[in-house]
């Protein structure tokens, strides 16, 4: 049966307006994450499929070195870790510990990028050399990308957290732990990558 | 009934937002407004391609190129494409039903993020206004909305490139809204209402919103690397360059065959939630209907590759996708049944409403019909890129969305406006609608069948009458948006009083007044778990009190 309840004039009562509704920001960020994930296994297939179907042109060179990637390998995975720290510190509300595994964190994340464009100059092959060259700067430059926005979020949240009454604090987490699991994102992708690109 | 407060919008922003007319100008969190926004911009982006899609139907009345030059027509065309996909249906069965209609439904006071709302919203009349511009600055691009290598790379660059930039931002709003529907749906539903009593349209939304968010993102990447291909001159689908052009057509396609599914499955809905309301009988088969959208979804995201059947693709492959695009008329067919069903023995009032329904369910079918043979590989390799193609699309998307689209309007217009449309002129409307759309699209099966290919300005004389057969359709197309459009403009100041619920339905945005608050409800949200119970039991009526309008067969 249809109930049409409350339509009556006695429940006058204005509902509040500052009632919050539960914070479903971490919901979203998923969905967009989910999103973000199709973005890079639609750049995973086509790779997939030109190693399947397009063999290398006769005079194109391509090749790569594993130790700089296996090296960037560590440091991504490493810095989840330190990241995860930073989060069980700012449950407890110290601030300078959170603050401080966060730098750790961003300086992995820095020393990944440096590695990459260590690795991108001495490679001894450009953008526009050959197919399999230029998926792999698509690749490696889009992820790239998202390590500079997820290193840049860091320091915001560092800065945010600064004293124990800033704005990320105990009680409201969800800078941090937005950075975080976008964070712990990046740094799955780049497993992935690493074995499709690297060791395939 | 014990009912806890509903959720209200996360900050008490209302305050801040203009009021009146300007606030349609505004970014404004409400909503309704943000739906409205949605519904007459895209409205506005329909005219501009109706009128392209005439000028395309003026050029072939004769078979050589004399109204246009050959460039002009492919960018005439490209245009229409992408304007009627990207900037009037998928914004308005999506974006603008969507965002007026579920916070009702679901019985919230807004969406999930209401400022992601009205940036998704924000992002679609530049992106439109830049995609246009491209044509009179620097040409538009000239390889249809498909965009397929290598044409794309070696016609007009920066048309090109101004494309993609428009296409990447309406799908950026698109995917903000997926995320922004899917949160609402899941997690704002007000306490006490379970899944099983949403109305249809919620599901869906639902469906459609998980389409988006999963395959959207394939198509930006994949429009990234044709932008690469253009400007940096990589060689991804460039075969000159080592690269592949059937990879783009494959990445495409994932996007672009659910895009038809992003297109008509809110559509459905939008149907759904109408026939009833104006059959006053329930919704027919409920669960079944809740399981085909799922269906469609699943099964939408592994039928890609049946628009690649002269591209080389291999016989397994061809076996596969035949066969699962095969089994999509399954749950289409169930809705279709469901929709006959529920119109079966029902007191049918033949409103304009009901009247762009039906011919929703008609044309569908036909649409539908002609999609099934095009999945059988011997025949869609005798007809692929011909006129019948562009007969079974339009049939969907025009025959099927568009006149949702319209019954949509009819039926909740007195929602947005707290005033009734004139009946006389929908039902002269759709009358002129459907015979011009069927006069126009009919006739080019037939002109596909003998062989005419589509997208060229240029054809064989023996095609001519047929040819002008179908712009006579056209043009009886363009006419017919000058009553609803005379209709919706007079009915808007002198139009009857319609009243908070003047078809007597059930669905709670017919709960509260015409047009709602604010926050949707004075009070709080009503709980409606039977939001189809017509005929199952006498309900007050405040306007024609005969008990018998109200009493189809219960089922
Ligand atoms: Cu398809």
């Amino acid at each position: 049966m249809t109930t049409l309840a409350s339509k009556e004039e006695t429940s006058k009562e204005e509902v509040a307006h500052d009632s919050h509704h539960p914070d479903y920001r971490m919901f979203g960020l998923a969905a967009f994450l989910i999103a973000d994930g199709m973005t890079f296994a639609g750049f995973f297939a086509a790779y997939l499929t030109y190693k399947a179907v397009n063999p290398l042109l006769p005079d194109a060179i391509y090749e790569l070195e594993l130790p700089l990637p296996t090296l960037n390998t560590i440091l991504l995975l490493v810095s989840s870790a330190t990241f995860h720290r930073a989060g069980t510190a700012l449950k407890k509300d110290d601030s300078k510990k959170c603050q401080r595994w966060l730098l750790i964190t961003a300086s992995l994340g820095l020393a990944f990028l440096a590695s990459q464009m260590f690795e991108y100059f001495t490679l001894p092959f450009g953008l526009t050399d050959n197919l399999y060259a230029s998926t792999f700067y698509a690749l490696t430059g889009f992820h790239g990308l998202h390590v500079t926005l997820g290193a840049i979020m860091i320091f915001i949240v560092w800065w945010q957290a600064r004293s124990p009454d800033g704005r990320v604090t105990s009680k409201n987490q969800f800078p941090l732990e937005a950075a975080e699991l976008y964070w712990h994102f990046v740094d799955g992708i780049w497993v992935i990558l690493f074995i499709i690109l690297y060791l395939l | 009934m014990t009912i806890s407060i509903p959720p209200t919008s996360q900050q008490s922003t209302e305050s801040l937002q203009p009021k009146g007319w300007l606030r349609y100008f505004s970014f404004s969190l409400d909503h309704k407004v943000i739906g409205l926004q949605y519904l007459v911009c895209g409205f506005i982006f329909y005219l501009i391609g109706g009128a392209l899609a005439s000028a395309i139907r003026v050029e072939l009345t004769s078979p050589i190129s004399d109204f246009m030059a050959r460039d002009v027509y492919n960018q005439v065309l490209t245009l229409h494409g992408t304007i009627m996909i990207f900037l009037w249906i998928v914004p308005v069965v999506n974006g603008a039903f969507g965002n007026y209609l579920i916070p009702f439904y679901v019985g919230a006071r807004d969406m999930a993020f209401p400022r992601l709302n009205a940036v998704a919203f924000w992002l679609i009349p530049p992106a439109g206004l830049l995609l246009i511009s491209s044509y009179f600055i620097t040409g538009a691009a000239q390889s249809g909305w498909t965009a397929y290598p290598p044409l794309s790379i070696t016609t007009a660059e920066a048309g090109q490139i101004i494309w993609i930039l428009s296409v990447l931002l309406l799908g950026g709003s698109s995917i903000f809204g997926g995320i922004n529907f899917i949160a609402t749906i899941l997690k704002l539903r007000r306490p006490g209402l379970k899944l099983m009593q949403l109305p249809m349209y919620c599901w869906a939304m639902l469906g459609t919103s998980v389409l988006v968010v999963l395959s959207t993102p394939v198509l930006a990447g994949t429009l990234v690397l044709l932008s690469f291909d253009i400007v940096a001159h990589t060689g991804f689908f460039n075969p000159v360059l080592g690269g592949n052009v059937i990879v783009y057509q494959h990445l495409f396609w994932f996007y672009s065959h659910p895009a038809v599914y992003i297109m008509v499955l809110p559509a459905f809905g939008l149907v759904s939630e109408i026939l009833p309301v104006h059959c006053r009988k329930p919704l027919f088969g409920y669960p079944t209907m809740v399981y085909s959208i799922m269906a469609i979804v699943v099964l939408g995201l592994v039928v890609w590759a049946h628009h690649m059947f002269t591209s080389g693709t291999p016989p397994w492959m061809r076996l596969f996708f035949t066969i699962a695009t095969a089994f999509i008329a399954v749950p289409t067919g169930i809705k279709f049944f469901n929709w006959v069903a529920t119109l079966w023995g029902g007191r049918i009032s033949l409103n304009s409403a009901i009247l762009f329904s039906c011919g929703f369910i008609v044309n569908f079918v036909l649409g539908g019909i002609t999609g099934v043979a095009l999945a059988q590989v011997p025949f869609d390799v005798h007809v692929h890129d011909t006129y019948f193609v562009v007969a079974h699309f339009h049939y969907i998307v025009y025959g099927g969305s568009v006149f949702v689209i319209f019954a949509s309007i009819y039926h909740w217009y007195p929602k947005f406006t707290g005033r009734m449309l004139d009946e006389n002129l929908g039902r002269f409307h759709f009358l002129i609608t459907f015979i011009g759309f069927n006069l126009c699209f009919a006739p080019q099966h037939w002109l596909g069948l003998n062989g005419m290919p589509r997208r060229v300005a240029e054809y064989d004389p023996q095609f001519t009458f047929i040819n002008q057969l179908s712009s006579v359709g056209a043009l009886l197309m363009a006419v017919s948006t000058l009553p609803f459009l005379w209709n919706v403009f007079h009915s808007a100041f002198k139009g009857r009083i319609a009243g908070d619920n003047p078809w007597e339905a059930l669905t709670p945005e017919w709960l509260t007044s015409s047009p709602p608050p604010i926050e949707n409800w004075v009070g709080e949200a009503p709980l409606v778990s039977e939001p189809y119970g017509y005929g199952m039991r006498k309900i007050k009526q405040k306007v024609d009190p005969t008990e018998e309008d109200l009493g189809g067969n219960s089922k």
